[in-house]
């Protein structure tokens, strides 16, 4: 059934449309998120599956030839991808139950939601560069709905922030698209990747090559343009935190890495050499904050910054090997970060505070919490047995074959000062005196289905490398040879 | 023609970084406006501005270049989509906050 790659991005589609209409009714709108959240989980796995044994799958809609209509691709790596973020998805709906609240869930949080999730599979799964924007902002538009959702005096002002740094990006966005537009004069992805090889990568593609990384660099938080995440992703409560930490900047991150290896490889040295400082500049800044602050919601946001960073950086060493540790990593990362966001949300939830100074002692009474929180602290740092272990292996390995010894050396330094940070939230808020805090009915053992379903995920993926490892290294095969990816689109 | 075009959407850009740069609310509200038009602007330019009837098959040849045209059209529906977004936040927040000074809007916490 060629339909099948429409359906991770269909599915959320229809369960938000359908959720509008059961606006007053709780029930029906967690029963019907959920189902449609499973689902989308089911036709993902299938996707992956075919993907994986039959190659590119592609989809002209509505079955115009290939660089006149729009066509969806799926490739290993947007078939992993969407796997994720559908995995994501459902734990944030599960999560939602009992943290969100029934005013919000009232008022189109699930809808909305589902939509978010419409512009991230919809965005990982495209194959041309116009409907990445119109997806982009589909998945913006709901973020900033579910950011300011409740109106919270800090809401509201980090929702000004946040939309006015992305309508300029936007704007940034559709710009580059009209300047590629006039040099190659096709939209569709691998239609441009075959114009940019015949004319040979001059300096006008440079150009807009570097206005590309702008754009998914404000998206993704990469160093000078990071600025307005710390504050943003700050304001709302924990599930759509664990959302926007797992999924948003990644999405900047993998159009990077979809642009990059698939336009711009002729003419490699300044734009990859440019994304390579500033992949490593990111990690500086992400480990400076994540080591200076004292505040657990801080300290997991400097962490999204630098795993940015390591991602980035294997993309710009750009072997198989590196762009494999990418993949790896990056989705190993959307997971723990997912699972953390929610841990640090229960702490909030039971303790009142998010300063660490007034946290401690929570293990004695909550053991499930604390050993949870630690098996993904470890995962975070890449310990051996766990999930981040693999894909900074490689990443590093690649570096420093590569001679990049002082990029390389950073990553790995990095883990240490990661490890630190969540470390300091473990002792400093799960060792120590046992306090009394006024939250103490909070729903913790409903709360920790998700973190501890996403944790055995982390886990069983690092344990399981040797099994995923093919898919990986068929996902990063496509990347290093743009032809797979081109003659899977434009047949001939 | 085009470079006429160039120099206008430049001027766009030029007035809505000032503008965006500002401390009112209001006025980054109507920089984004000119940043939008000057995009759109620009789409249409760089599709080219030779001469050509509308893209209506019912002229006669030849025609302007389409794609350009349904392009803007759907950037113009989505910046007017989050133009309104926008708006009603600023109004919310200065009911909330009781300021439109970007100044004044920092903290972790509630300002007053």
């Amino acid at each position: 059934m060629s339909n099948l790659l429409i359906l991770p991005i269909l599915i959320p589609l229809l369960t938000g449309i359908s959720l509008i209409f059961f606006r007053k009714n709780i029930a029906a709108n967690r029963g019907i998120s959920l189902a449609g959240s499973l689902f989308t989980v089911a036709a993902s796995v299938v996707l992956v599956d075919k993907v994986f044994h039959e190659g590119i799958q592609t989809l002209n809609v509505s079955n115009w030839e290939a660089p006149f209509g729009i066509t969806l691709v799926s490739d290993t790596l947007s078939a992993l991808l969407v796997l994720s973020t559908s995995i994501i998805a459902f734990a944030c709906v599960l999560y939602s139950f009992w943290s969100i609240g029934e005013e919000l869930e009232r008022f189109y949080y699930y809808p909305v939601l589902q939509f978010l999730i419409v512009g991230v599979n919809g965005a990982f799964t495209t194959g041309d560069i116009f409907n990445l924007f119109v997806f982009f902002e589909v998945m913006l538009m709901s973020s900033y709905v579910l950011l300011v959702l409740g109106g919270t005096k800090i809401q509201l002002r980090e929702s000004i922030k946040y939309i006015l740094v992305n309508v300029i990006s936007s704007a940034l966005f559709v710009i580059t698209v009209a300047y590629l537009y006039s040099v190659v004069g096709t939209l569709n992805m691998a239609h441009i990747s075959v114009r940019i090889s015949q004319i040979g990568q001059p300096g006008i593609i440079t150009v807009i090559a570097v206005l590309f990384l702008i754009v998914f660099g404000i998206k993704g938080a990469i160093f000078p343009l990071y600025f307005w995440l710390p504050g943003s992703y700050y304001a709302p409560s924990a599930p759509v935190m664990a959302l926007f930490g797992a999924l948003l900047t990644k999405v900047g991150v993998y159009s990077i890495m979809r642009t990059y290896t698939l336009f711009f490889y002729h003419d490699t040295g300044y734009t990859f050499g440019l994304l390579q400082i500033l992949a490593v500049l990111t990690i500086v800044a992400g480990i400076i904050g994540a080591v200076a602050y004292w505040d657990i919601k801080n300290i997991i946001i400097y962490n999204v910054i630098i795993a940015i960073g390591v991602i980035a950086f294997g993309v710009s060493v750009s072997t198989e090997e590196s762009l494999s540790g990418s993949i790896f990593y990056l989705i190993h990362d959307m997971i723990i970060k997912a699972a953390l966001f929610m841990l640090i949300g229960i702490m909030i939830k039971i303790t009142g505070t998010s300063n660490l100074r007034k946290i401690s002692g929570l293990l004695r009474n909550y053991p499930g919490l604390g050993w949870t929180f630690f098996i993904a602290a470890l995962a975070l740092a890449g310990i051996p047995p766990l999930s981040g272990f693999p894909g900074k292996l490689l990443i590093v390995r690649s570096g420093f074959a590569s001679g990049d010894y002082w990029g390389a050396g950073i990553v790995l330094m990095s883990s240490l000062f990661v490890l630190f940070s969540v470390m300091k939230i473990f002792i400093n808020g799960f060792w120590g005196p046992v306090r009394a805090y006024e939250h103490k009915e909070a729903p913790v053992k409903w709360l920790l289905i998700s973190p501890v379903l996403l944790v055995t995920l982390a886990v069983m993926y690092g344990l399981g490398t040797e099994a995923v490892y093919p898919f990986i290294s068929k996902a990063a095969e496509t990347l290093t040879n743009p032809e797979i990816y081109i003659n899977a689109v434009l047949k001939e | 023609m085009e470079i006429f075009m160039a120099f206008a959407i430049g001027i766009l850009f030029m007035s809505a970084t000032y503008l965006m740069l500002s401390k009112s609310l209001l006025r980054i509200i109507i920089g984004t406006g000119l940043l939008s038009h000057g995009a759109h602007l620009l789409i249409l330019t760089m599709g080219g501005l030779k001469k050509g009837a509308a893209p209506l098959l019912s002229e006669q040849a030849p025609y302007v270049d389409p794609l350009p045209q349904a392009l803007i059209l759907t950037a113009i529906v989505i910046s007017f989509g989050v133009t309104a977004f926008f708006l009603v936040l600023a109004y919310r927040a200065y009911q909330e906050l009781g300021t439109d000074n970007t100044d004044r809007l920092r903290g972790k916490e509630g300002n007053e």
